[in-house]
């Protein structure tokens, strides 16, 4: 049995004063997809926001383990460092700064090395390229001014550029359109056949999963994880809901 | 998060190297008709300006510190060493500048700029010009770059006679008396019509000495349909007496003429900062400021356009950044005296560590400048609790069909733009230097590179041990 690459124990988050997560435990192994779902207000998005270290959810206990390390207290630009990686559901704007510039800057810190702009421009071509994202988008300010469409394409642009061990997205696939929801497939794809990153996909519906492997599948409700399964229970849900699981 | 947005105090020793002021020539503190004639004579000044320094002193004397800004009673004249003359005479080739005086201004990167991208240079160094020169296919365009000493006894003296302290006169407001009293150093230059000037000239100013005050006189004039880009670098290093800088520009922008002038100010701390800046532009001409205001304790600064011409256009694009102990009242005016005449203000300011910064606009438009245009935008960003940003915009229209718009905004660092880019990997320090860059990326957008790459490390420098 492979090491886990996450080890998630009795988590529990608040924000503010009010306990949102209850005892969460969850395990990823490397290279694995693992799909959270469940209905609006469960905590999906709160899970994804406490692993990845948001100051604002605080664990008030339990224990998040990555590569084996306790990371339950490292700050959120550390833990991307160790290759965790979290696709916003809401990707913030921010002007004057360039996409390309930003993700030069985001790989010069992860590497610790300076990289050749030459190079630099190889690989973001590339990735642009299968996206089918307009090279333009590399110098306009990031996320600024961007369609609900093309944040999301950028938010999985700097997932293949920054090639983290774990990536969470967040909702990757709310406000996109049929062909959209195709090409970030498209580049989930990639990041798990050719990178062999896991994955915790959150997720609303099964459009994004179609063309994805799935290995483990878990049902969150009003803060507590309430099912897990294998892929089977993808189209389960996408046929007949959350409620029965509710239900019980 | 709000105790991590504590910034601590910087590390300026980039800048902040000084030299002992051996060997100079320096006057003695104070002011007094003595001192200013004394400056005079060392200055071999014509007769004319002997006497407009008397006239001007006069004027100093009988006017009233400005009770309107920040305090500048820290500030006292009688500790103020008007003028120290290094010990060199200007020089046109950098090696021949005395070592130490050189390699202050190869710290601040002067010389290597000029090889790679200026087409002339100009730097003071206290009180006089240690260095001039201007590249041959400029000069050969007929362009003349000079120390404001020679141009008084060159073949422009005329020239500058008529137009010296005619935009920014003596009476226009103490300091502005003052400098007519004691100036020295600065730059002149003329472009002659049509002659479109392809890189840029910079001046650089450098104030060591202890107690001094620098009062260059930049004078800058571009004849019809001419063109020219001057930039203006300006540091000193700290120390803990009062320093002073009240410089003053004067732009003359002929028809259909362009100028921008470019500033990247970056005094020391304990600076304080009056300038005037005013330019007067005719039909159809442009004048473009950009200007970056870092350092000094307490700054006045408010560069004027004059649109005197039917169509004459002004944009003014600025940045100020008050830190800790800093008092930075910045902003611009404009006067629309002209039909069709238009204007863009497009600011932004940024506070911490209790530094205050305050915008001030004032945009006129006499009864003569119909369909006049004129926008102003200010955004203002305070990165703690106990920064303070003020906006203070004034509107004085005298015609019935001007369009006059005015916006302003002031805001906070997003908790959720630094989680954001941390989570890429980014410190929370550096996260904050590329949210407050790119904030200010008004200005740094329209700066050459070498000099946009200087103020965002300025910011950098700035936003230091801002870690939570």
């Amino acid at each position: 049995m492979a090491e886990e690459l996450l080890q998630v124990r009795n988590l529990q988050v608040n924000v503010e004063d009010k306990q949102i997560l209850h005892s969460i435990d969850l395990d990823i192994k490397p290279g694995e997809t693992h799909v959270l779902m469940g209905p609006n207000g469960a905590g999906k998005s709160t899970l994804g926001y406490a692993l990845m270290g948001n100051p604002k959810y605080t664990v008030s206990e339990g224990t998040i383990l990555f590569g084996g390390e306790d990371i339950t207290k490292l700050p959120v630009d550390k833990r991307a460092r160790l290759g965790m990686f979290l696709s916003f559901q809401n990707p913030l704007e921010v002007p004057g700064i360039s996409l390309s510039s930003f993700l030069k800057t985001a790989l010069e810190q992860q590497r610790g090395v300076r990289i050749k702009a030459w190079d630099f421009r190889k690989e973001l071509r590339q990735a642009m390229a299968l996206l089918q994202m307009d090279n333009k988008y590399a110098e306009r300010d990031l996320n600024t001014g961007f369609s609900g469409g093309e944040k999301k394409k950028a938010e999985i642009l700097q997932l293949l550029m920054l090639n983290p061990k774990l990536a969470i997205l967040d909702e990757t696939d709310s406000g996109l359109d049929v062909d959209a929801v195709k090409i970030v497939s498209q580049g989930i794809k990639t990041f798990q056949e050719h990178r062999n990153g896991a994955l915790l996909i959150i997720t609303h519906n099964t459009k994004i999963l179609e063309a994805l492997h799935v290995d483990k599948t878990h049902i969150l409700a009003q803060g507590s994880i309430i099912k897990n399964a294998g892929p089977e229970l993808v189209e389960e849900i996408s046929k007949h809901g959350f409620e029965q699981f509710l239900q019980k | 998060m709000e105790e991590k947005t504590y910034v601590e105090d910087i590390d300026r020793s980039l800048y902040d190297f000084r030299n002992e002021d051996k060997d100079a020539y320096r006057i003695e503190e104070g002011l007094t008709r003595e001192i200013v004639e004394q400056i005079s004579r060392e200055k071999h000044d014509p007769e004319w300006m002997r006497e407009f320094r008397l006239k001007s002193l006069a004027i100093y004397n009988a006017s009233r510190m400005p009770q309107w800004g920040p305090s500048i009673e820290g500030l006292n004249m009688d500790n103020i060493v008007t003028y120290v003359r290094p010990n060199t005479t200007m020089q046109g080739k950098w090696e021949d500048v005395p070592e130490d005086i050189k390699n202050t201004f190869e710290r601040l990167g002067i010389p290597q700029a000029e090889q790679t991208s200026l087409a002339g240079v100009g730097a003071q160094y206290d009180s006089e010009i240690v260095y001039h020169n201007v590249c041959k296919e400029v000069e050969e365009q007929g362009v003349v770059y000079t120390d404001m000493e020679s141009a008084l006894n060159g073949p422009y003296a005329d020239m500058v006679r008529e137009h010296f302290m005619k935009l920014v006169p003596p009476a226009d407001h103490k300091f502005a008396a003052l400098h007519g009293a004691v100036w020295s150093g600065g730059s002149f230059v003329y472009v002659p019509k049509g002659v479109k000037v392809a890189i840029p000239l910079q001046s650089y100013f450098r104030l060591n000495a202890k107690g001094a005050g620098q009062f260059e006189h930049t004078l800058i004039i571009v004849d019809e349909g001419a063109d020219l880009h001057f930039i203006e670098g300006c540091s000193a290093p700290k120390y803990n007496v009062a320093n002073l800088h009240a410089g003053c520009v004067e732009l003359f922008v002929g028809k259909n003429a362009k100028l921008r002038y470019s500033t990247i100010e970056n005094w020391s701390k304990n600076m304080y900062n009056l300038n005037t800046k005013r330019a007067l532009v005719a039909e159809g001409g442009t004048i473009e400021w950009v200007s970056g205001s870092f350092g000094s304790h307490v700054s006045y600064l408010y560069p004027m356009s004059i649109l005197n011409g039917a169509k004459a256009h002004s944009e003014f694009t600025g940045v100020t950044f008050a830190g800790h102990s800093q008092n930075l009242d910045t902003g611009c005016k404009v006067v629309h005296n002209a039909p069709h005449t238009t204007s863009i203000v497009n600011t932004r300011s940024i506070s911490k560590s209790g530094g205050i910064s305050t915008f001030r606009s004032s945009v006129v438009v006499t009864n003569k400048a119909k369909h006049a245009k004129s926008s102003v935008s200010c955004q203002s960003l305070m990165l703690d609790n106990i920064s303070r940003s003020d906006t203070i915009p004034a509107i004085d229209v005298r015609t019935a069909d001007a369009d006059i718009g005015h916006e302003a905004k002031i805001g906070r660092i997003s908790d959720d733009a630094v989680f954001y880019l941390m989570s890429r990997g980014i410190s929370e320090e550096e996260a904050k230097a590329m949210i407050v860059s790119g904030f200010a990326d008004n200005v740094s957008k329209e700066l050459p590179l070498e000099y946009a790459v200087e103020m965002n490390n300025l910011i950098r420098l700035e936003m230091q041990g801002s870690i939570g």
